[in-house]
């Protein structure tokens, strides 16, 4: 007998917009949480009085707005803010300001290169309208290459349609887009090097890949592939920190029936005659349901909380294989007062938003060495970004909390185990970085969370702290993704399915896998589908 | 050298040198002959800072009268639908004013500073139908004190927070529509817990010659509560999302109406509960009864539409394949905050129950789409957080 209709494995964003999704359908689920917080990467934590970090994910702008609205997200409490200016920092003294208007940033660009500033228009309607086409294949399900059934062929169809209408040279174009570096791709546009470093630095966010690696083009593609109510390429903050997604989607879940536990940590999937039957939790505890949805990574389903005999031949090391490595720390951190760079002049449009601490290609590219090595750089990439100049609910008033998402940061050193002894040396290579362009930095820090690849796995269970649940390269991409022939959403059990970004479309809090794993549930169950269509396809 | 074309420029509001400088994107443009911003900086920035920090918005070319006199009640209650007599002290009221016609001449609030002193303000002038208000009562005397009260509008969930900084102690006590007075400066500054977003917001009302001083106060105290000026475009977002009604766009004000029927009653903006005919005689209050009686022949309804075009000016159909025309939208967007595309439209009564699809028209680098969305009616404003009610307000 079952206890619900499904369990959703991991209170991640993804999860719980699943179990949405499910309950919305009338499906009584319950969504399973090993920590005693919701959220997974999602999550806001106080970790020191007054601040509320968001302490693995930090900026916003895949979320699907037909997914926040159609929940009604805003009802249960969630609002994305906008912050503007970026700026980041060459080697030496080069700044480069990313204004919020485009005549600003025109200037701007004009004073590093006039070349820069005039290529910048054709990179941005390039990448508009590259990105145009990817974001028309979020909200869909893959088609199996290899399936003749109609819905496949029809989605194929869809799809070829709309790679033809771009035309043969763009065809061409988008094809070795896939499979150049974020380097390459930018030395058609720009000359100066700082430019050419800033543009490429999402191409290595969350990936270990450097910027001159093959496929990191495509990664610089699905960072700016978001938006912020329309404006394509937009990064947003949800106020309260990333948690009130997670908290607002968990909402949906309440409001439509479901259930959340926390401290639930699943031990093993239980398969009888191939078919999920439940789950065991790590307290021994017995949940059975009819359908069983993993949130956790492919790699952690299959090689963690399944037994490898319940699975079909040849799963196992395919998981085991799948290429999720750990790249990314990250150093939250609480301060005293606004931090002051040098070189930056005092415009809170452009002194407060986010810091690149680019460097160069160059300095990028070292980086990456560091990590191949099993180490990390003393001058390493990191991206930062001030939420609290922002939102006034994420520190006391007055003081102010800083993100610094690190790339590099190797899963394991290359001289043994991480010790806290190394994080905090890990750490220190961010202070330092960080302190070379604000003067007195260190003197404003009050509190201090280092993360590496071990404490994102061991806390949140995200192997090897891989951000995306898994590297997105090409071969992990669309019905590859996590492994050819279980691109839509099913698992080689029955009954089983994956719902978080180890599935299409891949990382980001941006709830559509989820929604769309939700989407093929109902599909099979013949329930009538609550999963909304994307609003953007008249774009 | 003499100004040339001094008899027509612009006035320029006691805040202007604060504003001049932080409009850094010079987008000017004018209400009620004062130099007025569009925006600041970035209008949906501006609108956010509304709806996350606290942002201020310059009032002071909102007309202001004040109303003196022993009948000075009486006389405003004659005018306005509302019943005056019901305003305590220390309180503001919403209200609006209709020809004998019962056609909406114009919307405002009513300040009650004591028995014998009223503030009207409204957005448009009324010296003339004020004065056409007054005829009969003996002991009342209107003084338009625009440009002798400068203005400023502060909103957002910091506002509060903001103002305590300032040293305002007891503001966080002030319920919505309460007034408050602070010695300042040697002179009093008024607060009022008012304003025309929606959210938590006061509104401050001070001597011109203490504008800049007021300004520079609430900014420092302010600055780190994101406190930033926004213009009139964030303000129709947030008065939209709201479900505000704006002259020019949801009524057509009715001394200024050529074609008869052009302009609207109260029903028909939804606004019958300003009307209040257990009261004694007042303007238009017969027309008024017999409009109630017969019903609005349009209603203004708030619409949530599907996909994220914005409704702009579209027709408002009873089947999709648009061919029974039965309404006019008056304002659309889309709303950050809700992620939602919203709409107030004007819709024939009889149609409300019915089916709703708007015929939408947009451009996409200058070529020319429509499509057809489906619309559907919302009976409550579309952002009402809970901070507006809330007394004491949160602090973010």
């Amino acid at each position: 007998m079952s206890n619900y209709d499904a369990i959703v494995i991991g209170a991640g964003h993804n999860g719980l917009t699943n179990a949405a999704y499910l309950a919305k359908a009338g499906l009584d689920v319950v969504v399973l949480e090993k920590n005693e917080y919701i959220g997974g990467a999602a999550v806001s934590r106080e970790l020191q009085e007054g601040w509320k970090y968001s302490s693995c994910s930090y900026v916003c702008s895949m979320m699907r707005q037909a997914i926040h609205r159609d929940l009604d997200l805003g009802r249960h409490g969630l609002i994305l803010v906008p912050y503007l200016g970026t700026v980041n920092f060459g080697d030496g003294d080069e700044r480069l300001f990313q204004y919020h208007d485009e005549e600003a940033s025109h200037l701007e660009l004009m004073r590093h290169s006039p070349h820069d500033a005039d290529a910048m228009h054709r990179f941005q309607t390039d990448l508009t309208r590259y990105s145009q086409l990817i974001r028309k294949t979020l909200m869909r399900t893959p088609p199996e290459p290899t399936s003749l059934r109609p819905r496949d062929l029809m989605e194929f169809l869809y799809l070829a349609r709309q790679f033809w209408s771009l035309g043969e040279k763009e065809i061409y174009e988008y094809v070795r887009f896939f499979t150049m570096s974020a380097a390459e791709f930018l030395e058609d546009y720009f000359e100066n090097d700082l430019v050419k470093a800033a543009m490429a630095s999402p191409g290595i966010i969350g990936t270990a890949l450097g910027v001159y690696s093959p496929g990191s083009s495509y990664i610089l593609l699905h960072h700016v592939m978001g938006d912020v109510d329309g404006s394509i390429g937009a990064w947003g903050l949800a106020r309260g920190g990333m948690g009130a997604i997670s908290d607002a989607i968990a909402g949906a879940v309440k409001e439509n029936g479901g259930e959340i536990r926390t401290n639930a940590g699943v031990q093993q999937v239980l398969v009888e005659g191939r078919k999920a039957v439940g789950v065991v939790l790590e307290n021994g505890d017995e949940i059975r349901a009819d359908i069983v949805v993993s949130n956790l990574d492919a790699k952690r389903t299959f090689t963690r909380i399944m037994d490898r005999n319940d699975l079909p031949d040849g799963i196992y090391e395919k998981a085991k294989n799948f290429k999720i490595r750990g790249s990314s720390g990250k150093v939250n951190i609480a301060l005293s007062g606004l931090p002051k760079f040098t070189g930056v002049p005092d415009n809170p449009y452009i002194n407060r938003g986010g810091q690149g601490f680019t460097g160069s290609l160059e300095t990028m590219e070292r980086a990456y060495d560091c990590w191949k090595h099993g180490g990390w750089s003393d001058d390493p990439f990191v991206e930062s970004v001030i939420p609290s100049a922002w939102d006034p609910t994420v520190a006391p008033t007055g003081q102010h909390w800083m993100s610094n998402f690190v790339q590099y940061c190797p899963p394991e050193l290359a001289d043994g185990p991480w010790t806290p002894e190394k994080r905090d040396a890990f750490g220190e290579s961010v202070i330092s970085k960080i302190e070379r362009y604000s003067p007195g930095f260190r003197d404003l820090i009050v509190h201090m969370e280092v993360r590496t690849p071990h404490e994102i796995e061991n806390e949140i269970g995200l192997t090897e702290g891989n951000i995306f649940q898994g590297e997105l390269t090409i071969d992990q991409l669309f019905f590859n993704r996590p492994f050819p022939g279980y691109g839509q959403y099913r698992m080689p059990v029955k009954n089983m399915y994956m719902c978080g970004s180890s599935t299409h479309p891949g990382g980001g809090v941006s709830s559509v896998c989820g929604a769309n794993a939700a989407r093929e549930i109902l599909l099979d169950l013949r329930r009538t589908n609550t999963v909304p269509e994307d609003d953007f396809y008249d774009e | 050298m003499t100004d040339r074309f001094a008899g027509e420029r612009l006035k320029l509001s006691p805040f202007y040198p604060r504003e001049e400088a932080l409009n850094i994107r010079e987008a000017w443009s004018s209400w009620n002959g004062y130099k007025f911003a569009e925006y600041y900086y970035d209008p949906e920035f501006e609108y956010f800072c509304v709806r996350n920090l606290c942002a201020t918005y310059d009032i002071t070319p909102m007309q202001k009268y004040e109303i003196r006199g022993r009948d000075a009640e009486a006389m405003l209650n004659r005018m306005v639908t509302r019943d005056v007599s019901k305003i305590g002290m220390n309180r503001v009221a919403y209200c609006l004013w209709c020809t004998d016609e019962g056609r909406m001449i114009d919307d405002g609030t009513i300040f009650k500073l004591a028995d014998d002193r009223f503030m009207l303000t409204c957005g448009s002038p009324c010296t003339a139908w004020l004065r056409k208000s007054a005829f009969g009562f003996e002991d009342v005397t209107v003084t338009d004190i625009t440009d002798d009260l400068a203005a400023l509008s502060l909103q957002g969930p910091t506002s509060c927070a903001t103002l305590k900084r300032m040293g305002l102690d007891g503001i966080d006590t002030a319920k919505p529509f309460d007034i408050m007075h602070f010695p300042y400066h040697g002179d009093t500054l008024m607060v009022s817990r008012t304003g025309f977003t929606g959210d938590l917001g006061y509104e401050l009302w001070i001597e011109p010659g203490l504008g800049l001083q007021m300004w520079d106060d609430l900014y420092a105290a302010g600055e780190d509560c994101g406190i930033q000026p926004y213009g009139e475009a964030a303000t129709n977002m947030a008065r939209l999302e709201s479900a505000f009604i704006m002259p020019a766009m949801e009524f057509n004000e009715a001394l200024r109406t050529v074609n008869l029927d052009h302009d609207q009653t109260p029903f028909e903006l939804s606004l019958g509960w300003l009307v209040d005919f257990r009261k004694p005689h007042f303007s238009g209050r017969a027309a008024l009864l017999e409009h109630k009686k017969r019903g609005p022949k349009y209603t203004l309804t708030k619409l949530d539409i599907e996909g994220n075009r914005p409704a702009e000016g579209a027709f408002i159909y009873s089947n999709k394949r648009c061919t029974r025309e039965i309404g006019y939208v008056t304002s659309a967007m889309w709303s950050p905050a809700v992620k939602a595309n919203i709409a107030l439209a004007m819709i024939k009564t009889e149609h409300l129950d019915g089916e709703l699809w708007a015929e939408i028209h947009y451009e996409k680098e200058l070529r020319q789409y429509h499509r057809v969305a489906k619309c559907t009616r919302k009976k409550k404003p579309f952002w009402a957080p809970d901070r507006a009610r809330a007394t004491p307000p949160p602090d973010s």
